[in-house]
């Protein structure tokens, strides 16, 4: 059986159903990230007083890497550029120039994802350190430090699981469950729990110096010292740098890393980019599946391939219109 | 709404950020002193403006596609 109307336009609506279609596909996805946003301002503005990280409940400000998200941004408008100039060759009945243009966009498209998870990972390897006296600090661990303690541990964990291994080997013989293996620590994700269960008894941090970008327009960071070499906060001390701080787990309430548990802003924030970041990996494999296997739909259809272009154009210039909202949302406000 | 249209959409919205960029970094200058924020502004205000003479370009190379 035929589908109706893949070339043609449809006499009620003057357009061909798909564009109809991804239309009100696109209407369900304003909704959808209309929820999210609408949440984060409300919860934004329903956060207390107090500013991150020394009030759990006070919205941060300035943890995000604005260059990145900067070059990131450049590369989804590039992309849009790239998938209507696609569109426009196909138009122009000039293939080859279709693929150049559209294996550009899906190039673009996997960049995005790529930085996007390096940022992650910048995330999930950034701590805050919450003290029983009720501040706090925010930082990484330092790298010798953490290598050290990497080294230890996993070593102990693997001279367990050997032992485990042997019971669990015997246990299956007589019948009974076996125990489970102890994972690998990696840099990520760490927790005070995790310290305590190797017996550390302080840890060595890198801790961020406040600086104006860590706080709201019109307020000024608090003194962090002289920066002078022998202070407390060392030579680096300098705002937007770091120190050095060796922090006894004794006076530690809590170690988390920058995870959607860890605080609100965290929880919207993963949720809305992961959310886009999905929709980019979808709309790549598609607009790549064009570009790599469109040929044969281009030689007996072409003006469906043309509309098709247009619809998967229609969804990834959605996506990235998202992220232009997206990108002062969470990066600068 | 043809891609086209919604084409023309997008640019205006990211004129608009890059614009919006340009005064963020600017006000971030004057706040901090650090002029890499300077330039960041006068990078986004340019970027705007390219964004501005691509969007002239592109409506002369596809003014025969319908809006629709």
């Amino acid at each position: 059986m035929e589908i109706p109307y893949t070339v043609k336009p449809r006499p009620d609506t003057g357009l061909y159903n798909a564009k109809v279609g991804i239309w009100l596909f696109l209407a369900s996805e304003v909704m959808l990230f209309g929820a999210l946003f609408s949440s984060y301002i409300l919860l934004r503005v329903g956060a207390p007083d107090g500013f991150w990280p020394d009030v759990s409940t006070g919205w941060p400000h300035g943890l995000l890497n604005i260059p990145i998200g900067t070059f990131n941004t450049a590369v989804l408008i590039a992309s849009s550029v790239t998938v209507v100039m696609a569109w426009a060759a196909l138009k122009a009945g000039n293939f080859a120039k279709f693929k150049g243009f559209m294996i550009f966009t899906v190039i673009c498209a996997f960049s995005f994802l790529g930085i996007k998870s390096y940022e992650y990972n910048e995330k999930f390897t950034h701590y805050v350190v919450r003290m029983k006296d009720g501040t706090a600090v925010t930082g990484h661990f330092d790298h010798e430090f953490l290598h050290g303690f990497l080294d230890k541990a996993n070593t102990r964990r693997d001279q367990k699981n050997a032992g485990l291994r042997e019971a669990n080997a015997k246990a299956k013989q007589e019948g009974k469950a076996p125990k489970e293996l102890l994972s690998h620590l990696s840099n990520r994700f760490l927790t005070l729990e995790k310290f305590g269960e190797e017996n550390v008894e302080s840890v060595k941090m890198l801790v961020d110096v406040p600086s104006a970008f860590r706080y709201p327009v019109g307020m000024k960071p608090p003194a962090v010292g002289d920066g002078s070499k022998g202070s407390e906060h060392g030579e680096h001390a300098e705002p937007g740098g770091h120190f050095e701080k060796e922090v006894k787990l004794a006076d530690v309430q809590s170690i988390a890393a920058f995870i959607p548990s860890t605080a609100t802003f965290f929880a919207i924030y993963f949720t809305m980019t992961a959310l886009h970041g999905l929709h980019v990996l979808g709309g790549a494999l598609v607009l790549g599946y064009f570009a790599f296997f469109g040929r044969k739909m281009w030689h007996q259809e072409p003006e469906r391939l043309t509309n098709r272009v247009e619809v998967a154009g229609l969804f990834w210039h959605f996506v990235d219109l998202v992220w232009i909202f997206l990108f002062p949302v969470v990066y600068l406000l | 709404m043809s891609l086209k249209s919604f084409h023309l959409v997008f640019l205006i919205a990211s004129v608009l950020l890059a614009l919006f960029l340009a005064v963020f970094c600017f006000d971030q200058f004057q706040q901090t002193g650090d002029r890499v924020q300077l330039v960041w502004s006068m990078v986004s205000g340019l970027a705007a403006f390219t964004l501005v003479v691509y969007g002239r370009y592109f409506l002369r190379k596809l003014k025969h596609i319908s809006y629709l």
